[in-house]
């Protein structure tokens, strides 16, 4: 019985090695390759979750397609994502546990400003990239302390820049600006201010608002007094709308009204309905894919991205989903390129030029960790209740 | 110039007719349970979004979404009044104040989830452009938001003054007791003023909604802003609170006019701070009557 009982045993131990085997080649003709790790922080929820979900949502999918298609090198590809929860300390948390636990060799995110500026200093120390989505320009400035740190978003001093230029071809040097008391509203007015004597533009009227005002009439009478040639509104939220609608009835409309890229969104044209017309902004391309013209060097890669992300999510995309497309993109150029080794990936990225993504042909160098400019933003009217290319 | 002083003056006291519902919501309550109900501002908020739904979603006219959203409101009120402020009628006055802070929070966050975290608009309640008058212009909305603001003002004091049930809530304020005993249903009285309260917020709501839009977390400021006008015009009185919610707007429409747009809301603060200083009882209240009361 002993014997029976060993011969048994060994049987089995036999088949438990074979399943194993069996099951370790099985992965292997695939790509048993160690995978290859992206770290990613975003706002998912909180009161930055508008910016963080879309982000999120596309960042799963770039993933998803990689693994798809035999992942990087033949290395599947790992996203670990973690949410912020819209609050600096969380995210500072959360970047370690991906340094530390994790032991990404790139971190894509985080959404927001505050909370990129709240861990610099942590990749900083840890030498690990870091590829921000968030737009401040002091993410990459000073650029001696900001040796780790990337950001894909365009800087508010780009779309001012751009906005400049497009008045001055029109020759409207004389301008109103208003702007609400948020960071995003106050950060580009100190922009405008900046920038406006080196462009030749003068500011006469300098209005501010609160992001819950419910009417905007006094500062646009007010504005009015001054006798611009063009007025520039930079809000977020409900404000927006009700500028155009006062603009509007205040029969200002022989004025043209600029607003910020954040009016870039349909849902804003829906609720400002016709009397959004004529209004004009400074967009990144990503939100206007089907209207570039056809030679257009992103116009291909902004169609496959809105169709492959529409056709998923059933929801229009997002100019911040662009955002998190260009991290993933560029992170995994780098890993493809280099290998997952973090001081590889950081000099593979700051040598990165003409890569093509949604929102703009980004060109890194040692000085600028932002690789856009104001030639990656397109002027953009609202003409019957759609998007149209600006004519110069 | 003139024409710019039209134009502020018209736009101070459109928006402050809408400061004076919200104060006039917050007396009623108060003049019958000495409550200060914070979840006031959230009334107005509800009021714009059910409105929304009743004409977005459901496609009803406007005119069956205005009293929809105001009857669906004011069973907001009554729950709120009900369910929550009933059960803990034995606690002093400042913890029912605390309590509808909670509720406030409660509303908010629920309409959050019941409408995410966009603006919505209402069509204009008569169409057509601005009516251009002594070159400014008016949007025939904010006739509608003065038409309508009248109209309740004028209803509710024919309703305190000369109503039976008017009069009973008043008794019920003066003294709850007394009440009691004269066969007055104290508990009745305080539900109705819930409700007409959640009523009077939310046709606020409704009539502003197509000139400033309405989203989730409005409410606070608004309740904020109308609490200002309440004090000012003193706590309980209904003319004070419409003269103070204009004073208000004109002054808030004045100073982003004249001064700086940036200070605009500090100026509600700082009547609302003014006026607790030099004459806490408010503009229209009366002293004595003021030190007999909790708040």
């Amino acid at each position: 019985m002993r014997g029976l009982g060993k011969s048994l045993a060994l049987v089995v131990l036999v088949g438990v090695l074979l399943g194993g085997l069996w099951n370790i080649v099985i992965p292997s003709q695939v790509g048993a390759a160690e995978p290859y790790k992206i770290g990613a922080v975003f706002s998912i929820t909180g009161v930055g979750s508008f910016l963080g979900e879309p982000e999120k949502k596309t960042a799963e999918m770039i993933a998803e397609e990689v693994n798809k298609k035999g992942g990087i090198n033949g290395h599947p590809l790992e996203l670990v994502v973690y949410d912020d929860e819209s609050d600096t300390t969380k995210c500072n948390l959360a970047v370690k546990k991906l340094i530390k636990k994790d032991e990404v060799p790139v971190i894509v995110g985080p959404t927001r400003s505050g909370e990129t500026l709240a861990v610099v200093s942590v990749v900083e120390e840890a030498h690990v990239p870091l590829i921000s989505c968030a737009t401040s320009y002091k993410i990459v400035t000073p650029i001696e302390s900001r040796q780790w740190v990337f950001k894909v978003a365009a800087s508010d001093a780009h779309v001012v820049a751009k906005l400049f230029d497009y008045m001055k071809a029109k020759g409207w040097t004389k301008i109103a600006i208003m702007t609400d008391s948020t960071g995003y509203g106050a950060s580009a007015r100190e922009e405008f201010l900046r920038l406006a004597p080196e462009s030749g533009i003068t500011i006469l009227a300098d209005e501010r608002f609160g992001p819950q005002d419910t009417d905007l009439t006094p500062q646009l009478t007010k504005i009015r007094s001054t006798q611009p040639q063009a007025i520039v509104n930079w809000s977020v939220g409900p404000t927006q709308i009700i500028a155009v609608k006062n603009w509007r009835d205040l029969g200002m409309d022989s004025i043209p009204l600029f607003q910020s890229h954040g009016f870039g969104s349909k849902k804003n044209l829906e609720l400002a309905g016709k009397a959004a017309e004529g209004v004009m902004l400074a967009l990144a391309r990503v939100n206007v894919g089907p209207i570039l013209p056809d030679g257009q060097p992103q116009k291909k890669a902004i169609l496959d991205y809105t169709k492959a992300y529409e056709d998923r999510f059933k929801e229009p995309i997002s100019s911040f989903g662009g955002h998190a497309s260009d991290a993933m993109n560029l992170a995994i150029a780098a890993l493809q390129a280099v290998g997952p080794d973090p001081a590889k990936i950081r000099d593979y990225l700051e040598k990165t030029t003409k890569f093509v993504g949604m929102h703009g042909i980004f060109n890194f160098s040692p000085q600028d960790h932002n690789g856009l400019s104001k030639d990656d933003l397109e002027m953009v009217v609202v003409k019957n209740g759609d998007w149209a290319l600006a004519t110069w | 110039m003139g024409s710019d002083l039209l134009q502020y003056t018209i736009s101070g006291l459109t928006i402050g007719m809408i400061y004076a519902l919200v104060a006039i919501g917050y007396n009623v309550i108060y003049n019958v349970t000495e409550i200060l109900n914070f979840a006031q501002g959230e009334f107005v908020m509800l009021g714009g979004l059910f409105a929304v739904f009743f004409v977005g979603t459901l496609r009803l006219p406007l005119g069956v979404a205005f009293f929809g959203a105001i009857i669906a409101t004011g069973c907001v009120g009554f729950a709120m009044e009900r369910f929550i402020i009933r059960r803990a009628r034995d606690a002093s006055v400042l913890s029912l104040i605390i309590i509808t802070i909670a509720v406030s929070i409660l509303l908010k966050g629920t309409a959050m989830f019941c409408w995410g975290k966009d603006p919505y608009v209402l069509p204009a309640f008569s169409p057509g452009g601005p009516i251009l008058f002594g070159g400014a212009a008016i949007q025939p909305q904010a006739l509608w938001v003065l038409g309508v603001s009248a109209l309740i003002v004028i209803c509710l004091t024919l309703f305190f003054r000369r109503s039976v049930y008017g009069k009973a809530m008043l008794a019920c304020a003066d003294n709850p007791n007394a009440a009691r005993m004269t066969g007055i249903p104290v508990r009745q009285m305080v539900l109705l003023s819930f409700v007409l309260s959640a009523a009077i917020g939310a046709a606020a709501g409704v009539v502003i909604t197509p000139i400033s839009l309405m989203e989730y977390d409005r409410g606070a400021l608004l309740g904020l802003k109308g609490f200002g006008a309440a004090v000012l015009g003193g706590l309980g009185q209904f003319h004070g609170a419409l003269f103070a919610g204009a004073i208000l707007g004109l002054a808030e429409s004045f100073c982003a006019g004249y001064l700086s747009s940036g200070y605009k809301d500090a100026v509600a603060l700082v009547l609302l701070l003014l006026a607790l200083f030099f004459k806490p009882e408010g503009l229209f209240g009366s002293s004595e009557a003021a030190k007999l009361k909790k708040f």
